[in-house]
């Protein structure tokens, strides 16, 4: 076999792992923030409605926003396709008998494709379900606005849904647990002297997203009538 | 010489048996009677082979050379794991010790495209030669050998090439990854060298072509599992591929091309 020819670096392997990671750091920092966010509902129906107009007024904003996050979920999506497909291909015949214990891969990482499916499926109903959903009007200090709160709480109130999101999420949780660690990795950012912190901080960050999405559906469904 | 446990064993053997690289195979049950806890996996073979020859049946495949963990012929999975259930390990530094009497032990060779099955439980990994032939080396002048002080090298750089040189190029990295992926064999040489005046000098060139030729051969990605490292006989660290991306990144940006005529 001749020496095959230096490439682009987004062709190479590599490359391609450097996409998928800052692709998946724009999606880790939007969910984090989208759940910060969100922990208004916790708290008043108006601050929580007042909070998403103030999203959706700043159009230029919003427009950068959705366009960076639409092109990230593309780019991610795209890369993992590929990427899972030239692994598959790598191992056509699988072992007898998988590795286990400390030479073994985590659960998380095995079946990151998987999560990643459902996770974009959620998020295709997720869009559908509230940014196009029924349109409430509500008027918070003078100001008519779209009352998203009122549609949140009666969705939250469909066991079916909850229970939908709730395993979403928790999903959700499961991918950043071994995403946001392998960002570092991919960026080249993780030496011998972080890599322990760096696998504590992917494991705290995916719970905490988690955590935090979880007690609103939760709130609502047993706490908000 | 004296101080083994003297104790035996009753194994039962699962083999991969394949004639040959277009042959299918089959696992293929041996009993191992009175296996000496003291003796190494690839002793425990060598009996099993006495025993076949014996029987006029065509001996276990299996590459060896040293027996002393530093070549890097030898090696495959056993239940599952690549080199054994030990870590820091390779297959001829495996103690049957570490078994329990009448245990089923499964044995196949490394699995991924870009290593086929010569036979049994030989694989071909010519694949890593064409790696290290990429770019895997320093092109330097003959000549005396400088005087050891004369280039410094700060220690934590020399430890770390150090460090990663001790890959003995087994394929374990290959063969334990879920994804087939070379990462830490070609990650460990980039670094060892990178690391070092002398390989500074071509660091861009090396990484571009040994990466191009890493994803060639069809080995797969990182998905830092870490089980790579995991398996590795001498431990490399993936702090190897992370370093490797960053100089493939740093060529992709920095590299310059040579001049037409000299740079005249």
């Amino acid at each position: 076999m001749a020496a095959a020819p230096a490439r682009p670096f987004f062709l190479s392997t590599i490359g391609k792992k450097y996409l998928m990671a800052l692709t998946g750091l724009v999606w880790a920092g939007f969910v984090l923030s989208h759940m910060a966010g969100n922990m208004l509902i916790l708290v008043s129906a108006n601050l929580y409605n007042a909070y998403g107009h103030a999203i959706v007024s700043n159009k230029p904003l919003l427009f950068v926003a959705e366009t960076v996050l639409i092109l990230s979920i593309v780019v991610h999506v795209t890369m993992a396709i590929m990427l899972t497909l030239e692994n598959r291909q790598a191992r056509p015949q699988k072992y007898a008998m998988t590795p286990n214990g400390a030479k073994g891969s985590s659960l998380a990482s095995r079946t990151m494709a998987i999560q990643g499916s459902l996770i974009l499926a959620f998020v295709i109903l997720h869009i559908t379900t509230f940014k196009y959903g029924t349109y409430y009007e509500t008027t918070v200090d003078g100001v008519v606005m779209r009352d998203l709160h009122r549609l949140v709480i009666e969705v939250f109130h469909q066991p079916g849904y909850v229970a939908w999101y709730v395993l979403c999420l928790l999903l959700l949780g499961f991918h950043l647990s071994h995403g946001v660690g392998s960002i570092f990795q991919s960026l080249g950012l993780r030496g011998d002297n972080v890599a322990h912190k760096i696998k504590k901080v992917s494991l705290a960050y995916g719970f905490i997203v988690a955590a935090g999405f979880l007690s609103q559906p939760i709130y609502v469904f047993f706490f908000n009538s | 010489m004296s101080g083994g446990s003297g104790k035996n064993l009753n194994l039962k053997l699962k083999v991969w048996r394949q004639k040959g690289p277009k042959d299918s195979g089959a696992f293929v049950e041996y009993d191992a009677p009175k296996v000496s806890e003291d003796s190494s996996f690839l002793e425990m073979l060598d009996q099993i082979n006495d025993r076949l020859v014996l029987k006029n049946e065509e001996p276990i495949s299996f590459d060896h050379d040293c027996r002393e963990g530093i070549c890097g012929s030898c090696g495959f999975m056993i239940n599952g794991n690549a080199h054994g259930p030990m870590k820091n390990t390779t297959v001829c530094q495996l103690h049957m010790r570490n078994f329990k009497d009448g245990e089923t032990i499964l044995m196949e060779p490394w699995r991924a495209t870009a290593f086929p099955v010569i036979k049994d439980l030989m694989v071909d990994r010519s694949a890593f030669d064409r790696i290290i032939s990429a770019g895997g080396y320093i092109s330097v002048d003959t000549g005396n050998a400088a005087d050891a002080n004369a280039t410094p090298i700060p220690k934590p750089d020399a430890d770390a090439a150090f460090s990663a040189a001790t890959c003995i190029g087994c394929g374990a990295c290959v063969a334990s990854c879920k994804n087939a992926s070379a990462m830490l064999f070609t990650s460990a040489k980039v670094s060892h060298l990178a690391l070092l005046p002398q390989g500074k000098v071509e660091r861009h060139e090396r990484v571009d072509h040994m990466v191009a030729q890493m994803d060639a051969e069809g080995f797969g990605a990182c998905t830092s599992t870490g089980t790579c490292s995991a398996s590795c006989p001498k431990g490399i660290s993936l702090a190897n591929i992370a370093m490797m991306n960053r100089e493939l990144l740093a060529s992709a940006v920095m590299k310059r091309e040579a001049a037409a005529g000299d740079g005249i």
